[in-house]
């Protein structure tokens, strides 16, 4: 148990004024900028790289570290205030959230996103030290082939995300997967669907596409609803509901576990983060529940599925990451420059020739992760009542603003404001018809991973004398076949057999 | 009328004195155009404080990505200012080949290089515990097989046409699958989903303990990997590498481009910066504006020919 010992011996290292006071910034910083709708953790971690060249390598990871895991987390407030996934991370923190909100149930949302994020947070960390050179290995063996897979099953979560009718959901899905073909193509390098305009050539951003399909026909509908003066209803919150709320999560331990795991395996996965695990545990959730026809009405379960398989992703991605060197999420590709900046190499060997390092970096982000929640409710109960209180002809032009802001803030691109703009009037559109903005950014997500894997699985193929066999003849792609042919007949199966559903009226 | 003439060349000129005299006088904006954390990135990064020294002014570096580089590089040539306060990083091939493929607004003779400073050679790299040690090992391995898979980093790309002459010189049915960058790539190859990957210095360098790598395709040796092959001495004439260097927007005054082309060369002399370059594995070069814009003109016509000899293979 040497890594035991490293473990203790990490513990002082954090509680240096110095450390303490960067992880506090960390996650202050985090939550404000997951909090921004079109701000990712990506682009907050991106951001503030700079000011770690003059850390040392344990600062700057501890500090990066925290405001990652701050930011998924703070990505949860505007999904639940202001329907707009704050991240990628969030989207499906917006389908049950965003209802609880407007029953007045906002601060009560809070306080699960805040308890399901500790949960998934401190289980993927966990989970990263005891399992992951396991991991690292399994996380190798996921090539073309199985991506593809991946790509596949990810899209039969749209048959549980699109309540009600299904065909419109693949429609959906089917939508997002277009838009997702526009611009340079990810194998190839083909130039598709632009129409020969420039803006068009890095196809459509995921973070603006998002803050346009959730959040524009949100603003829209505010717009139309002029009559109303307040979005939400106020409602009294009594003395005790922290620790209700906590005490009512922790209960749900069955749904903590699943959603922890789902997002932790994701994570490991190079290439999958918490956009993809959030959509896929909020399903799983609902396919285990004995009332899904509640979801996406404002239940509990539907928050605690997505916050906490999102932060449990973060130890997934710091797998591949800390022990083969390759990062595993795009956040973990600018952890890996911060490491080579500062003259380490990431990889196992990290792992024993800076123990310190390594080890200071785990216990800091695990502690960041407690830190976060009192900072968090501090922050989270201010914007609620903020929110709260503001009459609609203020909000609306604030929300756009920030919209605008955060689209364009992605890749200091104007092209990025339009997007959001154009698939925020086609979302409105769309919703208006039934098709509902989760099924299409799923499609948007899982497009190019398939797509990739599908051109490069063919390539592979070349080796062997049929090449279409490539898809057929690895382990990993039969699990994943499988998983898809019966979740995607779930539907049926579940409606011939009324005893799982419970007692139907 | 030849008066207003000479006047105006004569504003011009003591404008322009006036204007490389007082060169630079506020922060000047370094625009990488690709995701931080990644190599261009990591070049900038470590020049910054030498140029900030030489120049007096603050360096802020800035990331406009998207479109492997085309989305900055249009700012560049189209909507950028020619004072000299904004200079994005370019790379060969990149503003070579995306013009030849179409789609992108900007042409390659518009970017006006002011230095070419570091270049990454590909090199052939197989995992550390392969049975192929050598070169000979692959192109036995690879004899009579109905193809071998050669992984790398996008395609059109310095990886897929040196994979592309490696096959056609060496007469090998090598099959390139391209990733979409070196963080997908080395992972396929270590799960052993590829036979080998066509890469770059760095990654052989970056990642010593678990790839080995069997030819590196530079005219001469490296020294940061000094007991690699050059394909050359093997017999196979591979040279093929990616270059990085920086632009400044068209019709940047002359003055201005000398300031920062003597700044970006007196950087790149600096042994500190030469270290610390070499140890991620890069190598060093210089080509001042003059020489970029030689080597831009004399590599144009040589990877069209390569992205015709492409566009054939694909049919």
């Amino acid at each position: 148990m040497a890594s035991f010992q490293y473990l203790l011996s990490a513990i002082p290292q954090i509680l240096t004024a110095k450390i303490l006071f960067l992880m506090i910034g960390g996650v202050g910083i985090g939550l404000v900028i997951g909090a921004l709708p079109g701000m990712s953790a990506t682009m907050g971690v991106a951001l503030f790289l700079p000011l770690t060249y003059w850390m040392t390598p344990s600062e700057s990871l501890v500090f990066l570290g925290s405001l990652y895991m701050a930011a998924i987390y703070g990505g949860s407030f505007s999904a639940i205030l202001l329907r707009t996934p704050g991240t990628p991370s969030n989207i499906g923190t917006t389908f049950d959230g965003y209802p609880m909100a407007k029953q007045g149930k906002g601060w009560q949302a809070i306080l699960i996103a805040t308890y399901s994020s500790l949960y998934g947070g401190l289980f993927g960390m966990i989970c990263f030290l005891i399992f992951a050179p396991m991991l690292a290995r399994i996380a190798l063996r996921f090539g073309p082939p199985e991506y593809f897979w991946l790509g596949i099953f990810g899209l039969t979560v749209i048959s549980s995300l699109s309540r009600g009718n299904t065909l419109k959901g693949f429609i959906g899905g089917f939508i997002g997967m277009m838009i997702s073909f526009v611009g340079v193509a990810p194998i190839g390098g083909n130039v598709r669907f632009t129409f020969g305009s420039s803006h068009l050539i890095s196809g459509f951003g995921l973070i603006p596409a998002l803050v346009g399909l959730f959040c524009i026909p949100e603003v829209i509908n505010m717009v139309i609803q002029r009559g109303q003066k307040q979005l939400f209803i106020e409602a009294k919150v009594e003395k005790g509901t922290a620790l209700r709320i906590f005490v009512e999560v922790m209960k749900k331990q069955l749904d903590l576990i699943r959603a922890s795991i789902i997002g932790f395996i994701i994570g490991v996965l190079p290439g999958a983060g918490g956009n993809i695990a959030n959509l896929v545990s909020y399903s799983e959730a609902m396919r285990a529940s004995k009332h899904p026809e509640k979801f996406g009405t404002g239940v509990a379960e539907g928050v605690i599925a997505t916050e906490t398989s999102n932060n449990a992703t973060v130890g997934g991605g710091f797998v591949p990451l800390m022990t083969l060197g390759v990062p595993g999420t795009p956040v973990d590709a600018i952890l890996y420059g911060a490491l080579l900046i500062q003259g380490l190499r990431p990889g196992a060997e990290l792992f024993t020739t800076r123990a310190d390092v390594v080890y200071t970096f785990i216990v800091g982000v695990i502690a960041a992760t407690l830190i976060m929640v009192p900072i968090g409710l501090l922050f989270g109960k201010g914007m609620t009542k903020v929110v709260y209180k503001i009459p609609i002809h203020v909000l609306v032009p604030v929300i756009l603003l920030l919209t605008m802001i955060g689209s364009y803030c992605v890749q200091n691109n104007i092209s990025d404001v339009y997007t959001m703009l154009i698939l925020g009037v086609l979302g409105y559109i769309l919703r208006r018809f039934g098709f509902e903005a989760g099924p299409i950014t799923l499609g948007l997500i899982l497009g190019p991973i398939a797509e990739t894997g599908f051109t490069q699985g063919l390539l592979m193929g070349r080796k062997l004398d049929y090449p279409w066999t490539v898809f057929f003849i690895r382990p990993i792609s039969w699990v994943l076949i499988v998983l898809s042919v019966l979740f995607l007949l779930w539907p049926l199966i579940r409606k011939q057999s009324p005893s799982v559903g419970g007692v139907k009226q | 009328m030849k008066k207003a003439v000479l006047l105006m060349c004569l504003t011009i000129f003591v404008f322009s004195t006036f204007f490389a005299a007082n060169f630079p006088t506020k922060p000047i904006t370094y625009v990488v155009c690709f995701d931080p954390g990644g190599e261009s990135d990591i070049t900038a990064r470590i020049q910054q404080p030498y140029l900030e020294k030489i120049l007096g002014v603050p360096i802020v570096i800035t990331y406009k990505a998207g479109g492997g580089g085309a989305t900055g590089w249009s700012e560049l040539v189209n909507r950028a200012t020619p004072d000299g306060y904004s200079i994005y990083g370019t790379n060969l091939p990149h503003i070579i080949l995306q013009p030849i493929q179409g789609g992108v607004p900007y042409k390659t003779e518009q970017i006006e290089n002011i230095y070419f400073f570091q270049t990454t050679p590909c090199t052939l790299v197989v995992p550390i515990d392969s049975p192929i040690k050598t070169f000979e090992d692959f192109v036995k391995y690879a004899s009579g097989k109905k193809s071998v898979l050669i992984g790398g980093s996008g395609q059109p790309s310095a990886n897929s046409f040196a994979t592309l002459r490696l096959a056609k010189v060496a007469k090998l049915n090598l099959t390139y699958v391209p990733f979409t960058g070196t963080g997908t790539a080395v992972p396929a190859l270590l799960g052993g989903n590829v036979d080998a990957l066509m890469t770059y210095s760095t990654v052989s360098v970056q990642y010593k303990d678990k790839l080995r790598t069997i030819a590196i395709a530079t005219e001469q040796r490296v020294p940061f990997l000094p007991d690699v092959p050059t394909f050359r001495e093997l017999g196979y004439d591979v040279v093929e590498k990616a270059f990085r260097g920086v632009a400044v927007p068209p019709g940047t005054p002359a003055e201005i481009k000398r300031i920062l082309e003597a700044a970006f060369a007196e950087v790149n002399k600096n042994p500190e910066v030469r270290a610390k370059m070499e140890e991620i594995g890069f190598v060093m070069e210089d080509y001042n504006e003059e020489q970029s814009k030689e080597l831009v003109a004399r590599l144009i016509p040589y990877y069209k020919e390569l992205w015709d000899e492409t566009q054939k293979m694909g049919k």
